[in-house]
C-alpha cells in the first residue's frame, strides 16, 4: 500500500463511520482541535487545524462552516466585550426527571460547553459601533431556551433600550427547553414583549440565524429582527425535518430549511458567509444609524434602575 | 347534549360498567315487579362514590383525555354559548388564503339587562367528526391562520373592541408550506403585536394549548383555563419521543411537565380556572357556557377600566417576571 492509498482508505473509513452531512454537526472537541489535521464534515478533505483555527472555522476547500461556540463567535466579532448577567444559572422548577435528572444534565452541559447557560450576552465594540450582543451556544443543552436564556435576552434588550443601542442576537437552538415546561414556553412571550418595546423605541434589531435554529427560538426573537440574516450553511425552521416527514408522509427536498431555501422563500433578508459577518453587521448598524439620524451613545438610564430579584415567580 | 350518546374515555370504564348494571336492574325491576329498589339505590350510591373518586383524583394524562374529548365544546360552540345569535364571521388573511384552522369574528356579549358589548373572538377550531376535522385541519393552523388573527387583532384595536381568544390546538401544523411561508415568523410577529395591542385581550384555554401554536393567539391581559385543560411547551407525546425516545411514555411526560390548569395557576401563569360540570365540559355544554360567560364577563369589566397604555403595561408586567433561575454571587 502506498502512502497515498493509505490516506485514501483512511479517509474513506472515516467518512463511512460518521461523516454523514445530515448528521448533527458537532462542534469540534478540544482533542480534535489539537490534532494536526481536521477533516471537513462535508467535502472530507483534510484542513490544517492551525489554519482552520486562525480563520473563522470555515473549510478552506469547500466553504463548509464548522459549528462554533459563543465565546469563539464573540472573539470573531468584537474588538472588546463586556459580559452582562454572567452569574445567572438555571434552576429546576419542575424537579424534572426523565431518563436523567435535569440538574445532572445541567452539570454535564456546563462541563461540555464551559459556559453556564445557552446564551452569552453583553455590550460589544464592533469596529466603530457599540452594540448589545447576545450569542447562543448549541453545545449547552442544544441551545435550548429555558428561563435563563429568556431572562438574559430580556435583560439585554432592556440594556439596549436604556443605552439607546442597536441589538444583535445570534441564534442557535433546538427550541424550547422541555425540562422547564411552561416556564420555558413563556420565555417566548417575555422576549417578544421586550422586543415590542424596542420596536416602539425605533431601535435596530438584527437577528442572525446560525446552524441550527428551530422551534421556540424561530417562533419568537429569532424571526423578529428588523433585518434577518441567515449564516451560510445554517438550517433554520420551526418544526424539525423528521416531524414534518412523519406528518405529511413524503420525502422533503434536500435543500429544505437551508439558509438559501429560506432566502428563496422570502424568510430572510440575506445569506452571509461567516468571514463577512462582522463587516456586514457593522455596515448595517451604520446605515440604520445614518438614516434614523441618531448617534448611538451610552446615555444614562431613562427607565430607572430595575429591580433585580434573585429568582422569578415560580422558583 | 344527550348524556347517553357521550363517548366514554378509557379511565371511565369502571363507572360505565356500574351504570350499565344499574340500568339492567332498573329494567329487570320494571319487567318482573321484583322489589329491587334498595339494591338499585345501593348501587347508585356506589356509582356516585366511584365517580367522586375518579374525577377528584385525575392524573394529568386523564385530564388530557378529557381535554381532547371529541364532544368537548369547540371554538364555534363556545362562541355560540357566549352569545347564541350574534356571530359575524370575518374571513381571510388578505394574502390569498382563509385558513380554516383559526376562525374569527364579532359577537355581542351581554353585559347587563339590555346592554351588550361587541367583542372580537378568535380561536383554533377543531371538528366534531372526520369531515369537519379535515376542513379545520384538526385545529392546526398554518402561517396564514396566524396572519388572519393578526388582521383581526388590529381590526379590534381600530374599533376599540376587546379581544377574546379561545385556544384548543395540538400545535401549529408541521408542513412544507408552513415552513416556506414562515410559520415561526407568523407566531413570533403575533406575540410581539399582541404585546402592544391597546385593547383588552383575554385568553381561554378550553382544551389543549400546545406550544407556539397556542402562544400565537395567547398573549393576554388575563388567561383562564378550563378545569381539565392543559397548557404545554410540547405535546406529551412529542416530549416523550424526544426525552424517553418513545411516545409510549406520554403519560409520564404529561406528569413531569406539569401541564394542568391547577399547575399553571400555582405557577402564577394564569388568572383563573373555570370549573367544569361533573365528568367534563362535554357532559353539559350549556352549563359550561354559563360558567365561561361569568368568568369572561368579570374579566372584561375589570379590564374596561384600563386605558391603552395601562393595558400594554399590565400585559408586560404579567409576563416579565415568569422564569425560574438563580443568580449566584461573584
Amino acid at each position: 500500500m502506498t502512502l497515498r492509498d493509505w490516506f485514501a482508505s483512511k479517509k474513506k473509513e472515516k467518512s463511512q463511520q460518521n461523516l454523514d452531512t445530515n448528521a448533527v454537526n458537532n462542534r469540534l472537541t478540544d482533542a480534535e482541535l489539537c490534532q494536526l489535521w481536521t477533516q471537513c464534515y462535508k467535502c472530507q478533505e483534510n484542513i490544517p487545524t492551525k489554519e482552520l483555527r486562525s480563520g473563522v472555522m470555515v473549510c478552506i476547500h469547500c466553504g463548509y462552516h464548522f459549528r462554533i461556540g459563543a465565546q469563539e463567535r464573540i472573539a470573531q466579532l468584537c474588538d472588546s466585550f463586556e459580559e452582562l448577567d454572567a452569574l445567572l444559572i438555571p434552576d429546576d422548577p419542575l424537579s424534572f426527571n426523565d431518563t436523567q435528572p435535569y440538574l445532572e444534565r445541567q452539570k454535564e452541559a456546563l462541563q461540555k460547553s464551559g459556559i453556564n447557560e445557552a446564551v452569552v450576552t453583553g455590550i460589544g465594540q464592533m469596529g466603530k459601533e457599540t452594540v448589545a450582543l447576545g450569542v447562543m451556544d448549541f453545545t449547552y443543552l442544544g441551545g435550548s431556551m429555558g428561563s435563563v436564556v429568556g431572562e438574559k435576552i430580556t435583560r439585554l434588550i432592556e440594556a439596549a433600550l436604556d443605552n439607546n443601542l442597536p441589538l444583535i442576537l445570534f441564534s442557535s437552538s433546538g427550541g424550547a427547553r422541555m425540562q422547564e415546561g411552561t416556564f420555558s414556553l413563556m420565555q417566548m412571550v417575555k422576549t417578544g414583549a421586550a422586543l415590542a418595546q424596542m420596536h416602539e423605541a425605533g431601535l435596530l434589531y438584527i437577528s442572525v440565524l446560525t446552524e441550527p435554529t428551530f422551534g421556540g427560538v424561530t417562533a419568537s426573537f429569532g424571526t423578529l429582527g428588523d433585518v434577518i440574516i441567515a449564516e451560510q450553511g445554517a438550517r433554520i425552521g420551526f418544526a424539525g425535518r423528521r416531524v414534518i416527514e412523519q406528518t405529511i408522509r413524503q420525502k422533503l427536498p434536500p435543500d429544505f430549511q437551508t439558509a438559501s431555501y429560506l432566502l428563496k422563500y422570502g424568510q430572510v433578508d440575506m445569506v452571509v458567509p461567516r468571514v463577512q459577518m462582522k463587516d456586514t453587521l457593522v455596515n448595517l448598524v451604520r446605515l440604520h444609524r445614518v438614516s434614523s439620524g441618531s448617534t448611538p451613545k451610552r446615555s444614562t438610564s431613562k427607565r430607572g434602575k430595575k429591580e433585580k430579584s434573585a429568582a422569578g415567580t415560580g422558583s | 347534549m344527550d348524556a347517553n350518546k357521550i363517548t366514554p374515555m378509557e379511565f371511565e370504564k369502571p363507572l360505565i360498567a356500574m351504570n350499565e348494571k344499574i340500568e339492567e336492574l332498573v329494567k329487570l325491576g320494571q319487567e318482573t315487579d321484583a322489589n329491587l329498589e334498595s339494591e338499585i339505590s345501593r348501587l347508585r350510591k356506589h356509582a356516585e362514590d366511584i365517580k367522586q373518586k375518579l374525577y377528584s383524583n385525575l392524573k394529568p394524562a386523564e385530564r388530557l383525555q378529557i381535554a381532547r374529548h371529541p364532544q368537548r365544546p369547540n371554538f364555534l360552540e363556545v362562541a355560540r354559548l357566549l352569545s347564541p345569535d350574534t356571530w359575524v364571521e370575518l374571513c381571510g388573511d388578505r394574502g390569498g388564503t382563509d385558513d380554516r384552522a383559526i376562525l374569527g369574528g364579532i359577537i355581542e356579549i351581554p353585559t347587563g339587562k339590555s346592554e351588550s358589548q361587541p367583542v372580537m373572538i378568535i380561536g383554533t377550531q377543531k371538528g366534531r367528526n372526520m369531515k369537519e376535522n379535515l376542513e379545520h385541519n384538526f385545529g392546526m393552523a398554518n402561517p396564514e391562520g396566524y396572519r388572519k388573527a393578526l388582521r383581526l387583532f388590529q381590526h379590534a384595536e381600530k374599533f376599540k373592541m376587546p379581544v377574546i381568544t379561545v385556544i384548543d390546538t395540538p400545535g401549529a401544523y408541521p408542513g412544507i408550506d408552513g415552513e416556506q411561508h414562515g410559520i415561526g415568523q407568523a407566531i413570533a410577529f403575533n406575540i410581539r403585536e399582541m404585546a402592544r395591542l391597546r385593547v383588552p385581550i383575554i385568553s381561554l384555554v378550553t382544551g389543549e394549548g400546545c406550544s407556539g401554536g397556542a402562544l400565537g393567539i395567547g398573549v393576554a391581559n388575563k388567561i383562564y383555563m378550563m378545569e381539565h385543560a392543559v397548557y404545554t411547551v410540547i405535546s406529551p407525546e412529542g416530549c416523550a419521543s424526544i426525552l424517553w425516545r418513545s411516545a409510549e411514555f406520554a403519560s409520564q411526560a404529561a406528569e413531569a411537565m406539569k401541564i394542568t390548569a391547577q399547575d399553571l395557576l400555582e405557577f402564577g401563569m394564569i388568572d383563573g380556572i373555570i370549573e367544569e360540570p361533573a365528568g367534563g365540559a362535554h357532559h353539559n355544554h350549556h352549563e359550561t357556557g354559563q360558567r365561561i360567560l361569568k368568568a369572561l364577563g368579570g374579566a372584561l369589566k375589570d379590564l374596561s377600566k384600563l386605558d391603552g397604555d395601562a393595558l400594554v403595561k399590565q400585559r408586560y408586567d404579567k409576563f416579565r417576571p415568569i422564569g425560574a433561575f438563580k443568580e449566584t454571587a461573584k
